[in-house]
């Protein structure tokens, strides 16, 4: 077994969250708590705001020049958007996996893993032990082992997203957020990503936006349903665990929602 | 009735599918593209015959030397005419005026896709547009009049400041500095801006933005995503349009004429050093005025100056067109 230092997960709650883009609000009043090692689905229909509600959790939302945002998400405790933290601290303290494989392309497999560090300058001690250790964690390792030295887009669709989780781990962030990881992958690929997920939550808190219900139910903990009506920004409408959103729904909207009759 | 021969059962017959035009209107369409087309190539040709039929006096009296020599007496009793220090001159201020001109492109092209709200952009991708428009006759003027002493002075500097290097030391500082490589290099950059920033913002904004947001969440900053992961995903596409604006540089006549002392004592690489060459501006200047023994050697002087011209452009539609195999799925 690898001998990895592996930072501990991290308790991230969000106080009163309210996004606008221009004139136009898209969330309001988002109190969520996602406690340390629990896996957090956030559900809802297209447009709802959950993708860009999971951008603020890592400041990336800001990247966007009409962004406005209210309110405070807690990194154990710590605001991450107070004038003293850096967005690059928090970005590597909580790892993000976007809807659609994005390996760099010039990159081989192995530059692919150490290429966080690299871009945030941060120095890369046995860097041979990181790569292992972090694909391994992707459960990939066994599949490229031979070929790290290969360009990653070599890779299968469902290969690329587990590289880039791997990619994400290699940081040792505290939390991870999933946009629609499997949305663009076969059956297959789904379900060893959903492994790799329950397997990381023994080290680190996860939240992940999915369209599937299914998946929902099979890799969270706890779910989110957001919605939004038309012209109005979206809302929490009800947050709890994943057996109980799913089974025992008090809100008819949810109840409307998770067995398919709109959305 | 065709039969298949392994199995004796009949082939289905194919259909006459209909390739070319149908209506009377398409044919004549069809006609008329087809011969502006071809009157384009059959120019191209015309031109390469004339510049070779030309040529081939001189090229065949002075062989190779034509392209290593550096004497020109075209009216002696055996006329000489080597086209060495022009040649290398071009390919000296081509490479200067690239070295100057690709950070200044590079870094426009970013500012513009990057960095500018969109309005601002727009304006930015139209002066830089208008740079390309202005014919290179003004460039010149404004080289000799407004530019060359400006041009001196940075000269000097760099000659007191890294004189030690031999691309900047000079002999006699009192005879250098005016009508250098130098100036003609930084009048070339100018002219050749426009092109490799437009290919360059063209690359820059066919990025994934997949790429850049995944490389911002690792924790990259605008500098290291753009080092690690925005340049080395366009770089043949950024290579292609600095050979493109070689490829202009080469060709470039006028502009260098007001600015570059020609000489056929040749200048390697001594760049603010007042003399140089440039292949297309010597014929400029000699045209008016040659005998008909002069004119065959400017005319093998086209041909050479074309054909390294044409080869630079091949070359750099060949890694324009390679570049990025990613993006084609």
């Amino acid at each position: 077994m690898m001998n990895s230092t592996t930072a501990s997960a991290s308790t991230l709650s969000t106080e009163d969250i309210s996004v606008w883009f221009g004139e136009r609000q898209v969330l309001q009043d988002i109190n969520l708590v996602f406690p340390a090692n629990q896996v957090t689905a956030l559900i809802g229909p297209s447009g709802c705001g959950k993708s860009t509600f999971l951008r603020t959790l890592n400041r990336m939302h800001e990247l966007i020049p009409s962004a406005g945002l209210a309110g405070r998400v807690l990194l154990d405790g710590q605001d991450i958007y107070d004038s003293s933290v850096d967005a690059v601290d928090v970005r590597i303290k909580v790892g993000m996996v976007f809807q659609k494989p994005n390996p760099f392309p010039t990159m081989s497999i192995r530059e692919n893993i150490l290429s966080g560090l690299k871009l945030s300058g941060r120095k890369i001690t046995d860097a041979d032990d990181l790569v292992e250790t972090s694909l391994r964690r992707a459960s990939i390792w066994n599949e490229v082992k031979d070929r790290l030295g290969d360009q990653a887009l070599s890779l299968s669709g469902g290969q690329q997203q587990r590289l880039c989780i791997a990619r994400s781990l290699a940081m040792n962030p505290e939390v991870l957020l999933m946009d629609e990881p499997c949305s663009a992958l076969d059956p297959g690929s789904t379900r060893r990503i959903e492994e790799t997920i329950q397997e990381l939550s023994a080290s680190m808190t996860i939240v992940i936006v999915t369209h599937n219900m299914q998946q929902a139910q099979r890799v969270s903990d706890q779910t989110a349903f957001f919605l939004a009506d038309e012209n109005t920004p979206g809302v929490v409408v009800e947050f709890g665990r994943t057996e109980d959103l799913f089974n025992t729904p008090i809100d008819p909207r949810t109840n409307d929602y998770v067995n398919g009759h709109f959305g | 009735m065709a039969i298949d021969q392994k199995s004796g059962s009949e082939l289905p017959q194919r259909r006459k599918l209909a390739a070319g035009p149908l209506s009377k209107g398409d044919k004549w369409f069809y006609r008329a593209t087809a011969i502006s087309a071809n009157f384009a190539f059959v120019l191209v040709a015309l031109i390469v015959v004339f510049l070779f039929v030309n040529a081939w006096p001189t090229l065949s009296s002075q062989g190779i030397s034509f392209i290593f020599g550096d004497i020109w007496n075209p009216d002696a009793k055996n006329p000489v005419m080597q086209l060495g220090p022009m040649l290398w001159g071009s390919i000296l201020v081509g490479f200067s005026g690239v070295l100057l001109a690709t950070p200044m492109a590079i870094s426009a092209a970013y500012l513009i896709v990057y960095l500018l709200p969109k309005p601002a952009a727009r304006v930015a991708t139209t002066i830089i547009d208008l740079l390309a428009a202005l014919p290179s006759v003004v460039i010149g003027l404004w080289g000799i009049a407004v530019f060359t002493p400006v041009a001196i002075s940075w000269a000097k500097i760099s000659n007191q400041l890294l004189g030690w290097i031999p691309i900047f030391h000079v002999k006699d500082p009192n005879s250098a500095f005016t009508d250098s490589p130098f100036i003609a290099g930084w009048i070339v950059a100018v002219m050749i801006v426009p092109i490799i920033t437009s290919v360059t913002r063209e690359i820059f904004s066919q990025m994934d933005d997949g790429l850049i947001n995944g490389a911002v969440a690792l924790g990259g900053s605008r500098f290291s995503v753009f080092r690690k992961v925005i340049l080395p995903t366009s770089s043949s596409g950024i290579i292609g349009g600095i050979l493109l604006g070689l490829g202009r540089a080469l060709g470039e006549t006028v502009a260098i004429l007001y600015v570059l002392q020609l000489s056929f004592k040749i200048n390697f690489f001594s760049v603010l050093e007042s003399r140089g060459g440039a292949v297309a501006s010597w014929i400029l200047a000699r045209f008016g005025e040659a005998s008909s023994s002069e004119f065959h050697g400017l005319m093998a002087a086209g041909l050479v100056i074309f054909l390294v011209t044409l080869a630079v452009n091949m070359v750099a539609s060949f890694i324009v067109n390679r570049a990025q195999p990613w993006r084609k799925n």
